[in-house]
């Protein structure tokens, strides 16, 4: 199963996981596995649209999904996908 | 009868290549290698520009390892011409370079002409001390030394990234290094900004920055900017700078500083922090891609807590910082591959390093234009900053 590697500020979402497995043949499947199992995720993914939030980073291993086919992009068994947010801290 | 030296020498020019000052100057920075002949103190002193000093004493050993290629063009000189007619000689009969001239003159002609000469910078003996474990590094050596010591680097918030990185590129030697902050020094800063000290609290952050790197280092020049950057200052601070180490704590002055910087096409090694994790990337205009090809948009409010909001473990922006030094460090002096295009990503807490792959977006709005188009109304502008900064306050 893919699994999803969660960043810092989506952690409390998740019940503090920095990791969780989720399945699906495509990346909008698994982050929507990813949403049904926490649905505190969903706007913080998601804009209105069903579109990925412009702010969220989504990688397909090392690459962004959105050079990709962006949310239609397959997704294998031993894929890992990245959720990036932006952080400012310095 | 053995000839006298005056007569060797007459009849060695008979039998080479001589070639005109003038001819030279034309061929600068050609793909001909020029060499200069003569001793290291005359060398010292000034040389042709582009020249590379091989000494006629260590001509056979040495030349190889500068012009492996015994078919490029090479013309040598000296101080008047005669030496670097024996050298020519030498390395046409003995070492079969096929086409080998000797300036005429030497680079008293040169001189007398009115052509440039570039007179190399050397280290005191202070310095060749100091920067020693640097010079025996082949990566780094006296070449790269001096880079380090002729560099500019901006250093934006002398913060948690921007003491360490500070405090290491002080002692690299980087010749002159500017600080922006406009805090002064607080006790909750001094668990992770080591560039400060308690008995500084309640003093301005670049001055107390300047203190401690002029205690380590007094080759090191700061420029201190005691200010808060924004718009209406940013171009005038960071222009004439080589590089910018970007450490700011908040989204709108990095898209201002992204701008800026893609508009002067300065290069910013950028690093940014939150709890153990720790993000960094370089940005070099046109090159690679640039921070809003990355992130488009900042994070909702709620989205990008600040590190005095959610705080950060004190060693991790002293991890970052320092890989940020290192990107600094590679690029002056032009070694190894820089992080540009791809972005870091440090996570303390499983001790991972990992990376992602960042593309210039063709519809970036920022540098997929020209430079000079970037207007002063765009810069730092994105959808939703009034919303943005109102949220964070």
């Amino acid at each position: 199963m893919p699994k999803i590697k969660i960043p810092p500020v989506l952690r409390a979402s998740v019940g503090g996981e920095r990791e969780v497995d989720a399945p699906g043949e495509n990346v909008r499947d698994v982050l929507h596995g990813l949403v049904s199992a926490h649905p505190a995720t969903e706007t913080q993914l998601f804009g209105g649209d069903g579109e990925l939030n412009r702010y969220v980073n989504v990688y397909l291993n090392d690459e962004d999904v959105r050079v990709l086919d962006g949310l239609d992009t397959a997704v294998g068994a031993s894929d890992v996908l990245v959720i990036l947010p932006a952080m400012a801290g310095g | 009868m053995s000839p006298s030296g005056a007569e060797l020498i007459r009849k060695v020019k008979s039998e080479i290549t001589e070639t005109d000052p003038q001819v030279v100057h034309g061929l600068l920075n050609n793909g001909v290698a020029i060499i200069d002949v003569r001793d290291g103190e005359e060398w010292a002193q000034g040389h042709l520009p582009g020249a590379t000093h091989v000494p006629r004493s260590f001509l056979e050993s040495r030349i190889d390892g500068v012009v492996p290629d015994h078919a490029q063009r090479v013309i040598l000189y000296c101080a008047s011409g005669n030496r670097s007619a024996l050298a020519a000689r030498t390395l046409s009969e003995d070492l079969g370079y096929e086409t080998v001239e000797s300036m005429t003159g030497g680079i008293t002609l040169w001189k007398d002409r009115g052509y440039e000469v570039e007179v190399p910078k050397t280290m005191t003996a202070d310095q060749r001390e100091r920067y020693s474990r640097h010079i025996l590094v082949p990566e780094v050596g006296e070449s790269g030394q001096q880079a380090l010591l002729d560099a500019r680097v901006l250093l934006l918030g002398a913060g948690g990234l921007g003491s360490p990185t500070a405090l290491y590129l002080a002692a690299a030697g980087v010749g002159t290094l500017g600080i922006v902050d406009n805090d002064v020094v607080d006790l909750s800063n001094l668990q992770r900004q080591v560039i400060h000290t308690t008995g500084r609290i309640g003093v301005p952050k670049v001055e107390s920055a300047a203190e401690t790197i002029h205690a380590l280092n007094p080759d090191v020049e700061v420029v201190q900017y005691q200010t808060r950057l924004d718009a209406s200052n940013i171009m005038e601070i960071i222009e004439g700078w080589d590089i910018i180490v970007d450490g700011v704590d908040n989204f709108p002055t990095r898209y201002l500083l992204n701008d800026a910087s893609v508009r002067l096409q300065i290069p910013v090694v950028s690093a940014s922090i939150l709890g153990f994790d720790g993000q960094l990337s370089i940005f070099k205009p046109y090159d690679g891609p640039c921070y809003r090809c990355l992130f488009p948009e900042p994070p909702p409010a709620e989205l990008a807590p600040s590190c005095g909001a959610n705080g950060v473990l004190g060693v991790l922006p002293g991890t970052m910082g320092l890989l940020q030094a290192t990107e600094v460090i590679k690029l002056i002096i032009g070694a190894g591959d820089p992080a540009i295009g791809r972005l870091l990503l440090y996570d303390a807490l499983a001790a991972t390093l990992s990376e992602v792959k960042v593309r210039r977006d063709p519809d970036c709005p920022i540098c997929s234009r020209p430079p000079e188009s970037i207007t002063d109304a765009e810069m730092g502008v994105f959808p939703d900053y009034e919303a943005f900064c109102a949220a964070a306050g």
